[in-house]
């Protein structure tokens, strides 16, 4: 009998040709007759388009087009759509300005597309984009969203004069207000969800041609999720038939919500690969991933908690105002709203929770799902209030979370979630163990004397994955499905290959799903090989975002292999002459219940393609199953984080001494790359909290954050090793008990590092990031005011 | 303008005629096909495009093809064994866990070599310094930190 697979830290599969240079990204794949395309992007954040000059371009040397807007229409090219409708408080659905993948008549960001050059070789493109003239009339720009609903401010599109979207709610106001009326105490917090900019490491890129024999297309494409980019591409904007596309998402360099999206540059060279009768390639520069990748959070948020004298909390009343950008990018609507308010109960029985969210255009590039996607927004309120209402009733951070425990499951929240199960308690008690509170105080003591100032911060998150099920999602706006497809293909030697619908930039699944299947098969992993990433191999997918992969993907997989091992039943049944009702089934290994007599799984397979014993008048041949799966419910991880940080009282320099983090996965495939999702999170939320902001110019409209050394993104040594540990409630309703780990880190650290820095510097509030500069200043104010 | 260049690249000669402006990183991936070295910044901050000239760590996306004339060029693809056997920090990385999208991967453990080659026995601070040109998203610098500290004790266990 092996042993088992699940659980086990098994080694990556996909390492060694990671290691050895051997990946194959989407810049790495080049087409025969290639040509490269460069984006003559808006220098303005708010212009109208007077003219545009190509001739020079087109007469430069190794030139092949230069198309514009205009071009594109000409082509009845459509706008990029967005996949989700939200209803707003006034019965209106959102205004859904057209979003043309190149500008036509004005420009809303810098960055935005006017044009494309597509030359010989990228050096003459890029040379060329210089000389294409662009007549612009600057107009004023705005780009903070409380600003941009103010009168007088100037409107970005014409169906939306007052620059709204939506206004969107959720809860029972009239209970909150009632609630808040009769409080003992309201802790009330006025806070700004930093601005963040993705940056993968691999720029995005995308490489198309198109076949005349074939009359077909092929798009090479930096990708979550191929599948939903082919639909979008095709029923949506350039009007193709879907058999007709193939999209392959090869090797994936990171994605983090900033590769979901259907972007313009796809359609661009899609549509250009045909015009030429060439590939056509375009890879981003740095500079362009920073204004032009969909950016993520920017919310400014009034957050009050109504509590009784003993801290229990007794309604909880939010709103905010969220940045869209200058258009409506692929999934931008929910991440304010579907993904954000129905996270604001987190691990409390807050008994009515009302959340009043204001979505905002703006003169800067698209916001859209970013690492956590309105989980991370929504815990941050949820746990600096709580950290600050523990401090106002002058209550133990820990106890004040304990007093308003959810403690018994399944649990209805007032924000329309159902959690299936969970043990915060336990979280909790092991973080407090891991990060030795009870010797805090005299750390702090210590750290003292060496002119430091120590403080400890907590974050006890709920995130919500694998939205579903479809008909739900359906309810509440999402013009997709919210499924996972796979499907299994045993081969006659009895080797198997998975096919599946998520997709991996990162995470290990090529390692984590074979280890399942495996598992179940009862073979040997090198046995086992999961493809992904291509239309034209896998039935269907919905791809990777919001920690889905295992819980829905790993699912669907689970599924087709049940369908595997019943058919396998089947042909055991007959091969062993018993009835199929007496076959036994475990790990690779079918037996007559009761006797000796057994197959392995490599002698059913080989009897399925080598029909010759065989039930040919009941049962197909070949072994090869697939399934669709659409989950019942959400998944709940959850988790408590205990961060302790050392503040230099001279120069503000804020360091992460230690962190904690104690997580609920449910079951757990492989704790190696469960620990590996846990330290990338952590270090984007801590990145969140002390270092990464994007700033716009205020009047200009300018990026003022537009390379790696005006946005920092964490380096080495801006954060600590991690201390990490994991408790285990399965999920309910899937086979597997999983839940998903791919954002809780960055969902959870945030509060964890500002509720220990504003414990440190003995202040209400700080916002994020807390640079050296910032904490120096919030110093310096409490010096004046002592 | 066309320039004549030469070098070594992985132990093979090779020579080419390029606009003078090419980048070393471009040689390499556009002329050579020697895909394994990434561009992730193009201003020389985030370390995926790192080679070796003449056995030194360094970014080949802020030189010039030219100004390798007559190097000794080693890549991501000329640093395991003929054979295919990991060298010992590219095993580390895979024991530790230490990649994971794999962009950064080939410019952190070009860099990783030649650090634990000058610096055999460096602390866990001075391994998260030497990455202060090295950037990744994924892995939170944990595992990559440890791969080093591991792949470095077997380089000098090797030698």
């Amino acid at each position: 009998m092996a042993t088992s697979l699940i659980g086990a830290r098994v080694a990556r599969k996909e390492d060694y040709r990671f290691l050895t240079g051997a990946g194959q990204y989407t810049d790495d794949v080049a087409l025969p007759g290639q040509t490269y395309a460069v984006f003559v992007r808006s220098p303005h954040a708010h212009a109208k388009i007077k003219s545009i000059k190509k001739d020079k371009a087109l007469a430069a040397r190794g030139v092949l087009a230069v198309y514009t807007g205009d071009d594109l229409a000409a082509a009845k090219v459509g706008g990029l759509p967005c996949g989700w409708l939200i209803t707003g408080t006034d019965g209106q659905p959102m205004k859904e300005p057209p979003h043309p993948p190149l500008a036509q008549g004005k420009v809303r960001y810098v960055g935005d597309h006017v044009a494309v050059v597509i030359a010989e070789s990228q050096s003459a493109a890029r040379d060329a984009a210089e000389l294409v003239q662009v007549d612009y009339e600057a107009l004023p720009a705005v780009v903070n969203a409380s600003k941009a609903t103010q009168k007088g401010a100037p409107a970005l599109h014409d169906i939306a004069p007052d620059n709204k979207c939506y206004t969107w709610a959720l809860g029972d106001k009239a209970a909150v207000d009632a609630a808040f009326a009769k409080a003992a105490h309201v802790t009330k917090l006025d806070f700004v969800n930093n601005r963040l900019i993705p940056n993968a490491i691999e720029p995005r890129a995308a490489n198309a041609t198109y076949s005349r024999a074939e009359d077909s297309y092929t798009l090479y494409v930096a990708s979550q999720n191929p599948h939903v980019e082919r639909l979008l591409m095709t029923a949506f904007v350039l009007g193709l038939p879907e058999h007709k596309v193939r999209v392959v998402a090869p090797d994936v360099g990171g994605g983090f919500g900033s590769k979901i999206y259907l972007y313009a540059e796809d359609v661009v060279v899609t549509w250009a690969s045909r015009q030429l009768g060439r590939p056509v390639k375009w890879t981003a520069e740095r500079s362009e991933s920073f204004v032009s990748d969909a950016h993520g959070r920017d919310h400014h948020t009034v957050a009050e908690m109504a509590m009784d004298k003993d801290g229990k909390f007794l309604a909880m009343r939010v709103r905010t105002t969220a940045n869209l950008g200058a258009y409506l990018s692929t999934f931008a609507s929910c991440i304010p709203t579907i993904l954000y308010a129905t996270l604001l109960a987190g691990q409390y029985t807050t008994p009515v929770i009302y959340c009043e969210v204001t979505a905002v255009f703006t003169n800067t590039a698209p916001v859209d799902a970013y690492r956590g996607a309105g989980r991370p927004e929504a815990t941050y309120v949820v746990e600096r209030l709580v950290e600050t209402a523990a401090r106002d009733m002058k209550l133990d951070p820990a106890e004040i979370r304990r007093r308003n425990f959810i403690k018994t499951f399944p649990y209805q929240t007032p924000v329309a979630l159902m959690y299936d199960t969970g043990n915060y308690d336990a979280t909790l008690d092991a973080v407090m163990k891991m990060a030795d509170v009870t010797g805090f105080a005299r750390r702090k003591e210590e750290a003292a004397k060496r002119g430091k100032l120590r403080g400890l911060g907590y974050c006890c998150y709920i995130e919500a994955c694998g939205i579903a099920p479809s008909n739900i999602a359906g309810a509440l706006g999402a013009r997709a499905g919210l499924f996972e497809a796979g499907e299994i293909r045993v081969h006659p030697t009895g080797s198997v290959t998975v096919f599946t619908g998520s997709h991996a930039h990162g995470q290990g699944h090529e390692t984590t799903f074979a280890q399942v299947v495996a598992d179940k098969l009862g073979l040997p992993i090198e046995s086992v090989d999961v493809v992904h990433g291509d239309t034209s191999k896998i039935l269907f997918g919905m791809g990777t975002y919001g920690s889905r992969s295992i819980a829905v993907g790993g699912t669907a997989i689970v599924k087709a292999l049940d369908k595997i091992i019943a058919k396998g039943k089947k042909i055991a049944a007959h091969l062993m002459e018993a009835a199929e009702t007496d076959i036994e089934y475990d790990k690779g290994v079918f037996k007559v219940a009761g006797t000796d007599k057994q197959k392995m799984f490599g002698e059913i397979a080989f009897a399925a393609y080598v029909p010759h014993n065989y039930p040919l008048d009941k049962l197909e041949p070949g072994l090869n199953e697939n399934a669709f799966y659409d989950p019942t419910n959400f998944t709940f991880p959850a988790g408590s984080y205990v961060c302790e940080v050392e503040i230099d009282r001279d120069t503000g320099v804020t360091k992460v001494v230690n962190f904690s983090a104690v997580d609920d996965f449910g079951k757990i495939i492989n704790p190696m790359i469960v620990e590996g999702q846990v330290h990338g999170g952590l270090t984007q939320g801590i990145g969140q909290a002390l270092t990464e902001n994007c700033r716009y110019d205020p009047e200009s409209g300018q990026l003022l954050t537009g390379s790696f050394t005006d946005y920092c993104v964490p380096r080495a040594d801006d954060v600590p090793s991690y201390r990490l540990d994991t408790r285990e409630t399965p999920c309910t309703h899937n086979p597997l008990g999983v839940k998903g780990c791919g954002e809780a880190g960055a969902i959870g650290a945030p509060a964890a590092v500002m509720n220990a820095i504003t414990d440190a510097l003995g202040i209400r509030d700080l916002p994020m990031p807390a640079t050296a500069e910032t904490v120096w200043k919030a110093i310096q104010a409490n010096k004046k005011a002592a | 303008m066309a320039v004549k260049i030469s070098m070594k690249v992985n132990g093979k000669p090779v020579s080419a005629e390029v606009e003078a402006r090419t980048l070393l990183v471009t040689f390499i991936r556009e002329h050579l096909r020697l895909t394994g070295t990434h561009v992730g910044c193009d201003t020389a901050q985030c370390g995926a495009c790192t080679v070796h000239m003449n056995g030194k760590a360094v970014k080949s996306c802020s030189m010039l093809a030219m100004q390798a004339e007559g190097a000794d060029i080693l890549t991501i693809e000329g640093v395991a064994k003929a054979d295919g056997a990991l060298h010992p920090m590219q095993a580390a990385f895979k024991e530790h866990h230490g990649l994971q999208c794999g962009f950064c991967t080939p410019g952190m453990v070009m860099n990783a070599i030649d650090f634990a080659a000058k610096h055999p026995g460096a602390s866990e601070q001075e391994v998260r310094e030497s990455l202060e040109g090295n950037l990744c998203r994924c892995t939170g610098y944990h595992n990559i930190v440890k791969a080093i500290m591991a792949g470095s004790k077997a380089m000098a266990a090797a030698k």
